[in-house]
């Protein structure tokens, strides 16, 4: 067991460097978008600039607006990825010392900012905010189910474990030969894109139709932190996927450091990919095919991932 | 140049207000996003609401109609903001000058509401994309150097 010190440090050091890699993402997606579409794209420091440029902006807080629960959400989303994100790097890089039940923690954790987003947008008394929370809502009851039932898979090969350490150091049939795992990874893929809020199941802001849903009264500071949580949840969503799914992270020999950034990579590529040629699908269309499309794919990828293990 | 102000000359966030235009400078406006002119290469985006927006894009005389609706969006826009008016009839009216359903050039209009607002103006009937850019730049280094200055 670590002292505190030692906690906070590791916590303090994972929280820099996810929000590091959560820019360097966020430029990754907005610069494949725009090779995708045949322009040039921004410069790399561009999400530097529209933070800095967000954080010295005005703060307003509508008239109408809770002003605590307005304020606190966006706070609240930020602290849960960066609590999220240091666990899972702390499994990669040392993963005996993982505690029991950290996956269920970090699944946990990462609801807390699409939770917040629900709360942001109730809060700010705008008939737009609340249509948007109200679809963020029905958004994470669809994925949240298939998700985790998607990782089930891994903990099965793991040996019937929820211990992220022991899901990375027990050999597990990899995503290229056994179909359970690669069912699970495509599922988990697809509710990836969606926990992102990324198109096409960006329904909960959907610029075009409710203008920013449950952001939509939010400027200066507070857009800043939603914009690095953002960032964030881009960054820690892939690691998780390839953390449970995909063998995890290895940095002590060259050959692993160099598979483990190109399985990055490829996810999040594969992410940007799909958000670029598709179109935004209807919340209940969005509902109906995590329900009955993802879901019995997960079952049966569970049900595949018990008739492998027995002997 | 602080930082502040160098965020906001490298992430200028657009929102595009019509204000009683006749399209023409719209279709010019999103003629900027096509891969040819691509002004996100200048970090600029349409953004959906006024509360993230950097730069308003007037496009328009303002009529009647618009006038109170086009004060209310300045108002909502998080400050430090600048005024982009985009068109012949942005800058001076137009052909519209004389009309009795127009309440005045959207610079006037938004002088009513807060006197000392940053606006540059691109003339033009419709002005090209070109004409938009170096506009949006130069209204940029302007305001960059007035928010600079305190």
């Amino acid at each position: 067991m670590m002292n505190l010190g030692a906690m906070i440090g590791v916590l303090l050091v994972a929280f820099a460097g996810t929000l590091v890699l959560g820019l360097a993402m966020k430029w990754v997606d907005r610069k494949v978008t725009a090779m995708v579409q045949w322009r040039v794209g921004p410069p790399w420091y561009q999400p530097i600039a529209d933070v800095a440029k967000l954080l010295g902006k005005e703060t307003i807080v509508p008239q109408n607006a809770r002003r605590t629960g307005f304020l606190l959400a966006p706070v609240v989303g930020f602290a849960a990825v960066a609590v999220a994100a240091a666990i899972l790097w702390g499994a990669n890089l040392n993963p005996r010392a993982s505690f029991v039940g950290d996956l269920i923690v970090v699944l946990y954790l990462l609801t807390i900012p699409s939770l917040a987003v629900v709360v942001g947008g109730a809060a700010s008394s705008n008939p737009h905010g609340a249509v948007g929370a109200s679809r963020e809502m029905k958004l994470i009851l669809s994925y949240e189910l298939p998700l985790v039932l998607a990782m089930v898979p891994a903990m099965i090969a793991g040996g019937w474990t929820l211990r992220l350490g022991d899901i990375m150091t027990t050999p597990s049939p990899s995503v290229w030969t056994s179909a359970a795992m690669a069912l699970g990874f495509v599922v988990c893929l697809l509710c990836v894109q969606a926990k992102l809020g990324l198109v096409p199941f960006d329904m909960a802001e959907a610029e075009t139709e409710i203008m920013g849903g449950a952001y939509v009264e939010y400027s200066g500071a507070p857009l800043a932190v939603i914009y690095l949580t953002r960032a964030m949840m881009l960054a820690v969503m892939p690691i998780l996927l390839v953390t449970v799914l995909w063998g995890g992270f290895h940095f002590d020999t060259v050959g692993g450091a160099i598979a483990s950034v190109l399985k990055y990579v490829l996810v999040i590529v594969v992410t940007v990919l799909v958000r670029n040629t598709n179109p935004r699908v209807r919340i209940d269309h969005a509902m109906k095919f995590f329900w009955f499309g993802l879901t019995p794919l997960a079952v049966l990828a569970v049900v595949l991932a018990l008739v492998g293990s027995t002997p | 140049m602080n930082w502040k102000v160098w965020g906001l000359s490298k992430s200028p966030w657009v929102y595009h207000v019509n204000t009683g235009a006749c399209n023409n400078c719209d279709i010019e406006i999103l003629d900027c996003l096509t891969p040819r002119f691509d002004i996100e290469r200048f970090g600029m985006l349409l953004v959906p609401s006024p509360r993230h927006a950097d730069a308003l894009l007037v496009t328009g005389g303002v009529t009647r109609q618009a006038r109170p609706r086009l004060q209310e969006v300045y108002r909502q826009t998080a400050k430090p903001c600048i005024v982009l008016c985009v068109g012949a009839c942005a800058c001076s009216m137009g052909i519209f000058a004389d009309c009795y359903h127009m309440a005045g050039p959207p610079d006037k209009v938004i002088r009513e509401v807060d006197p000392s607002a940053i606006i540059a103006y691109v003339p033009g009937c419709p002005p090209k994309p070109e004409a938009i850019i170096a506009g949006a730049v130069k209204g940029l280094q302007a305001a960059c150097k007035l928010l600079s200055q305190g």
